[in-house]
């Protein structure tokens, strides 16, 4: 076998799951709150005013890692719902229904943040835009996964109707990206590309990046943190959780 | 791999397909709706009837703007480069409108031809600078913002 498969089939038995994660979980809030610490203070006292829409911008800095977020988990979340399909990995099952929650507060926190910037300066909280109204969409796919997950009582069967649910609904994604592009949208192109250069100056970028940072260790620190709890609730009663116990490796 | 697994990949593979399929169709079935707005051009091309509720998009034509001086009334034209509108407003615009801001207005063209908005929103561009650089920008002859002159109309104004 070789290595990489190695990895995944000792992460993939729950006691090692639990342990590794535990592990894990302190070093990566750890370095969430330096990066959050330092992008926000960058964010909020270094990078310079915008020319045209003055301080109301540097809502960008949670919006637009916000938004950046709530995609990534999205395909996360689908891509370990279809291993959980194909391969039937319980612990794949569980990271695709602990990432719901998570991807469903960014997404929100994107909508809400920019109907607070919207205001200022379009002159409106919200418009029925194709940005705007894919963005909801993908809210409400969150929410009906979760809901769909949580119908089921069996949790192998809920995790694969959720991770059918997710994958239809990964069609989204690029429609959410390249909406802005598609069709004439109140929602402005994007800023930041990674070929051909971003329309931003680097003192406003390096915030924006460090943000974009920050969030993906918040996930992994928060998507471990919901699967730990989600695999020692289903197996309260498993022989493997009494004797990491008996061990003390948890 | 084996026979059971590699049918869940073929599955899982022709879900992805198939909505991503179904979605184009009906994207491309519903690409006149998800237009948010119309340009002057596509509004004198499609002759527009009058009292009905549409979207205009386009530039605020430079010194065009004719503010009542005892009211929030405002007159103004917008531009896609080819065809102007004239719009009627009368109240409190967004903080981004000026001369030279792409802006989006909602209403209805009155029996003289001209745009009654019933609410005027302004379209941020994906442009963000220091005021400094915006003013370095201008000296040298590269006006933008504020100063951005209608002779380069961004194309997404443009049919």
């Amino acid at each position: 076998m070789n290595p990489v498969m190695k990895f995944l089939h000792k992460t993939g038995s729950p006691a090692y799951f639990y342990w590794l994660s535990g592990r894990m979980i302190p070093w990566l809030w750890v370095i969430f709150a330096v990066l959050t610490t330092w992008g926000m203070y960058q964010a909020f006292f270094v990078a310079p005013t915008d020319y045209q829409q003055g301080e109301s911008y540097r809502i960008i800095y949670i919006h637009v890692p916000a938004a950046w977020m709530s995609m990534m988990i999205y395909l996360m979340m689908a891509i370990f719902g279809a291993i959980g399909l194909i391969w039937r990995i319980r612990i794949a099952e569980i990271l695709a229904i602990s990432s719901a929650p998570i991807g469903a507060a960014f997404a929100l926190i994107a909508l809400i943040s920019g109907a607070v910037w919207g205001k200022p300066t379009w002159g409106a909280y919200w418009v029925w835009d194709a940005r705007l109204t894919s963005q909801l969409v993908l809210f409400f796919l969150y929410l009906g996964v979760m809901g769909l997950h949580s119908a089921i009582d069996e949790p192998r069967k809920a995790a694969r109707a959720a991770a059918l649910l997710a994958l239809v609904g990964v069609v989204n994604l690029p429609i959410i990206h390249y909406s802005v592009e598609w069709w004439n949208t109140l929602h402005q192109g994007t800023t930041i590309k990674f070929t051909g250069g971003s329309k931003m100056p680097n003192s406003m970028l390096f915030p924006l990046l460090l943000m974009a940072a920050s969030t993906k260790f918040y996930y992994g620190a928060a998507l471990l943190t919901r699967a730990r709890n989600r695999l020692l609730e289903q197996d309260r009663r498993r022989g493997w959780v009494a004797k990491s116990i008996r061990e003390q490796r948890l | 791999m084996t026979p059971t697994r590699k049918k869940r990949l073929t599955m899982v593979l022709l879900i992805l397909l198939g909505v991503g399929v179904a979605a184009a169709i009906a994207m491309t079935a519903l690409q006149e709706n998800l237009l948010y707005f119309l340009s002057p051009s596509e509004v004198a091309e499609q002759k527009m009837p009058a009292g009905k509720q549409f979207r205009l998009g386009g530039l605020v034509k430079d010194g065009s703007v004719n503010r009542a001086t005892d009211s929030l009334k405002i007159r103004f034209l917008v531009t896609d480069g080819l065809k102007e509108v004239e719009i009627n407003y009368d109240d409190i615009l967004p903080d981004l409108f000026r001369e030279g801001q792409g802006i989006i207005a909602i209403g209805s063209l009155d029996n003289n031809g001209v745009f009654q908005a019933d609410e005027v929103l302004a379209k941020h561009d994906e442009e963000y600078m220091a005021p400094e650089v915006a003013d370095a920008l201008e000296k040298a002859g590269h006006p933008r913002g504020n100063k951005a002159s209608t002779d380069s109309v961004p194309s997404e104004y443009k049919p």
